[in-house]
């Protein structure tokens, strides 16, 4: 099939960007978007034009790296699917298709699609971690954890910190991506030491980082390709909530 | 000249490891701060050295080219990972594993090393039990296992799919902690591309920001290359797109030696080929051969929709020739069993190259729902990819490049030929022989990473002392011109073909040469053919862009030109090694039944290999393999 494709270029934060319109043919529907643009951008060389920047790296959707908008929606229409998972027989010969990048004050693009995630980084930085040195961890069985609670963990722990909840956020919040790993590690017995100090401080974090606020739109849960439940925000809210009212010395 | 110094200790097997320690000299835990470490890569081996190096207290600078350390390639591993605590009480132990271990990488592995990693293995669980990895668990609220394959012990531990995904979060986790700390300093987009050697000990790297395109030198006390498998010298391969060998590659050319190179695993269970635009292979993950059946039809060109193939005239292919492993037989034996049937005109798919992989018993006597509780997400990965559903009808498999055992040549302590070089991870070649066992590279790469890294390091830094060196130094002054000579190179090529288009040439020709089975004939084929290939490179590439911005063309560009040298030196000991082992068959060695076939006498030696210059041919060196604690036997699983 043939397809219109119109894409966001920008050469840097610095310079303004704009779409451009470029054909896409003799598209197979067993591709992948991503193999869609690996083609696009081998004829844009051949043709001397510099090719389209987008990030991707396992494409098999665990590693998180890659992540455009597509038609307006992050990782595009696919319910629970990264974009390197989104197979072109989901598109239609003569189909326009819009790409953009995820855009959120604290993603400043880099080039074309390919933007600044490092906030996420450090949000995990502040707290998203149990504090326990190589060598000093007691026997694995020690400590039995309900299956049901591994499992639910195992859940918020599915995140792939991809960014698609941001993008899609009307108020570009981090909530989703910072609930999941409160809730993952605060679920857990070992996570108990730090639960309310992490809350404190990765939410801190979050809203340096320049992330709105939640107003409980739910398109975070939405886009999100490893469905994460927005039930977790509710969670991390417990958490910061009493947190608040019951830290002394951490925040 | 290198000499190959293995360090191995003496004494009985379970005890060498204890008196290496004992031995290793410390450093003072006040002076640990004066020691600077890089260490390169951030995946499981990576993130794990970075971050136990940092606890302790060591200055640590972390580098990757991905936009984040939580990214690497291990995040993709699905399986599990092994340690033989024996919690199903069905006779593992340390010995069995290490056994497995040695048996499965068809004695080409050394015993010591392989033994410790056996050891090292139970201290790995509890320690990311402890970092909250949310591992499956019965309901009793103990932790769950499985068998895998090339296993009759269940050892191996999960979390779903995507354990691979899980361990190396709670390695970034780690690793965040001492960022946030201030102890490690991250340097994401940022690519290795040499290794700075002053007097004959590594003494730093030189990088490029990826997104300024600045060439900067980092000088440190010891250098630790977790930089992960060379698998995407094949174009197509399990790899991230992003896995490449030009850090350990780099180092060759700075004198590490480079061990086994044409050790390459062929996973068995992958999704077909679909098309010329194929990108990358994704696998399915092996413990699908659980319950999985493989069959194909019994009559050559059998194009009947699966359902219309009566058992009768279906080939059970590995249940009937390995009846006691089934199939679970390993890696190596299931991939060219599933050659052979496509080879001989039996392959199903619209490519001719494909097995099924059928669930349809399993699903009748366990429920569809078991089925999918074990192996939803793969399922559903299955389905979204090739539009069919597994539950329905069988999967359709074939192999696919999905790890290298080869890597740079390190001794018992993980150190290269180079003094202050380690390498940790599938960067180094040191414990999977011939054949890794399937849910043992996690193992590795965190025994490694958190529990063998920071014992030795600290015996190299004691010894060596610390005479800083600066990145004013002549030498890092001269290796940053040529990083910068080299890259703008590329740019001036100018010349009409892609990066992509010689990648995938090369990855052709290393397939079809070099891949599931060798001959002297296609390896010399393979030899005449890549210089030739190389030259049309470096003439014909073309790069557009600039150097001082982010430029993936020109990322790519030094990859492949690193990968057509490797090409080169793998197919060089593939011919040298002129025997079959494990995942190393050659046409020419097999037994009556068509198993590889070793030859001990001439080949129970590592072949590491060492550069002597562009245009000349790398001098071998071997490493002799003892087998003191198992007698090496013809591998069967029959």
């Amino acid at each position: 099939m043939n397809l219109t494709l119109q894409v966001w270029r920008q050469k840097n934060a610095e310079y303004p960007g704009a779409f451009v319109t470029y054909p896409a043919r003799n598209v197979s529907p067993d591709m992948s978007f991503l193999e869609m643009l690996d083609v696009v951008n081998e004829d844009l060389i051949r043709e001397g034009e510099g090719p389209i920047a987008f990030d991707y790296d396992c494409r098999e959707g665990i590693c998180g790296t890659c992540g455009v908008v597509i038609n307006g929606r992050p990782h595009g229409p696919s319910p629970a699917t990264t974009t390197c998972q989104l197979h072109m027989r989901l598109f239609n010969d003569g189909d326009t298709i819009t790409i953009e990048p995820w855009r959120a004050r604290a993603f400043p693009v880099i080039k074309d699609l390919v933007v600044d995630r490092q906030a996420f980084d450090r949000i995990i930085q502040s707290g998203g971690y149990i504090s326990i040195s190589a060598g000093s961890a007691p026997e694995a069985n020690a400590i039995p954890i309900p299956k049901e609670t591994a499992e639910l963990a195992m859940d918020a722990a599915s995140c792939i910190g991809c960014g698609a909840c941001v993008a899609a956020c009307p108020n570009a919040s981090a909530m989703l991506f910072t609930a999941a790993k409160i809730s993952h590690l605060g679920l857990l017995p070992q996570g108990q030491s730090e639960r309310y100090g992490r809350a404190l401080k990765m939410v801190a974090t979050m809203d340096q980082e320049l992330f709105g606020a939640c107003t409980n739109t739910g398109e975070c849960e939405a886009a999100c390709p490893k469905e994460i439940s927005i039930e977790w925000i509710a969670r991390m809210n417990k958490d910061y909530l009493k947190a608040s009212i019951t830290s002394r010395s951490e925040t | 000249m290198i000499k190959l110094d293995t360090k191995i200790p003496s004494g009985p097997l379970e005890k060498k490891w204890d008196r290496r320690q004992f031995r290793l000299r410390l450093v003072n835990p006040a002076n640990k701060r004066r020691y600077n470490v890089v260490v390169v890569g951030s995946g499981l081996a990576g993130a794990s050295a970075a971050a136990s190096l940092a606890e302790l207290g060591y200055n640590v600078k972390c580098f990757c080219y991905q936009d984040s350390p939580r990214r690497a390639h291990s995040i993709a591993a699905q399986g599990g990972i092994n340690a033989a605590k024996n919690y199903q009480n069905d006779g593992d132990s340390v010995f069995r594993l290490f056994y497995d271990t040695i048996k499965g990488g068809d004695y080409r592995s050394r015993e010591a090393n392989v033994y410790r990693l056996a050891q090292i293995s139970r201290s790995i669980i509890d320690q990311c039990v402890a970092q909250g990895v949310p591992f499956a668990r019965e309901y009793g609220g103990g932790l769950s296992n499985r068998s895998f394959g090339g296993a009759q012990v269940s050892r191996t531990f999960y979390a779903r799919g995507q354990t691979g995904q899980q361990l190396l979060l709670g390695a970034y986790q780690a690793l965040s902690r001492q960022i946030g700390a201030g102890r490690v300093q991250m340097n994401s987009r940022t690519e290795m591309l040499d290794l700075v050697v002053v007097d004959g000990h590594a003494r730093g790297i030189v990088t490029r920001d990826m997104v300024t395109g600045k060439i900067e030198s980092h000088a440190a006390d010891a250098v630790v290359l977790c930089t992960g498998g060379y698998g995407n010298v094949f174009y197509l391969s399990t790899n991230a797109k992003g896995c490449n060998a030009t850090a350990i590659w780099r180092a060759y050319k700075r004198g590490a030696a480079l061990a086994n190179p044409c050790l390459t695993q062929i996973h068995p269970t992958c999704i077909p080929v679909s098309g010329k635009h194929q990108s990358k292979l994704t696998l399915m993950s092996e413990s699908l051969r659980n319950d999985g059946r493989i069959w194909v039809p019994l009559k050559k060109g059998d194009t009947r929709s699966p359902a219309n193939i009566p058992g009768a005239e279906r080939d059970y292919y590995l249940e009937r020739r390995y009846p006691s492993f089934g199939n679970l037989v390993p890696r190596d034996v299931a991939s060219r069993a599933a050659k052979a049937v496509c080879d001989d005109g039996r392959g199903v798919g619209s490519t001719g190259l494909g097995v099924y992989l059928d669930f349809a018993d399993a699903i009748g006597r366990l429920g569809e729902e078991t089925i999918r509780e074990r192996y939803g997400n793969l399922f559903h990965m299955y389905a979204r990819i090739t539009d069919e559903d597994p539950y329905k009808s069988p999967m359709r498999i074939y192999p696919a490049v999905h790890y290298v055992m080869g890597g740079l040549w390190v001794d018992y302590n993980l150190m290269s030929t180079i003094p202050g070089l380690f390498v940790a991870g599938e960067a180094n070649f040191s414990d999977h022989g011939a054949n890794r066992l399937g849910a043992s590279a996690l193992m590795q790469g965190l025994a490694d990473g958190y529990f063998i890294i920071p014992y030795t390091i600290g015996d190299y830094l004691a010894r060596s002392g610390s005479d800083r060196i600066e990145t004013d130094h002549d030498e890092f002054k001269r290796v940053g011109q040529e990083v910068n000579e080299r890259t703008r190179k590329f740019l001036a090529i100018r010349g009409t073909r892609t990066v992509d288009s010689f990648h995938r040439e090369l990855g052709d020709l290393m397939w079809n040469c070099c891949g599931m089975s060798r001959n002297a004939k296609g390896l010399q084929h393979a030899l005449e053919k890549i210089p030739s290939l190389r030259q049309e490179y470096w003439e014909n590439v073309r790069v557009l862009g600039t150097h001082e911005e982010l430029n993936h063309s020109l990322e790519r560009a030094g990859r492949v030109a690193d990968f057509l040298e490797l090409a080169e030196l793998m197919c060089r000991d593939a011919l040298e090694r002129n025997e079959s082992a494990g995942c190393h068959f050659r046409e020419e060695h097999q037994t009556p039944d068509g198993e590889a076939l070793r030859n001990d006498e001439a080949f129970s030696h590592v072949a590491a290999w060492e550069y002597k210059g562009d245009s000349v041919i790398p001098v071998l060196h071997k490493e002799s393999l003892a087998f003191d604690f198992v007698t090496p036997t013809q591998r069967s699983y029959r």
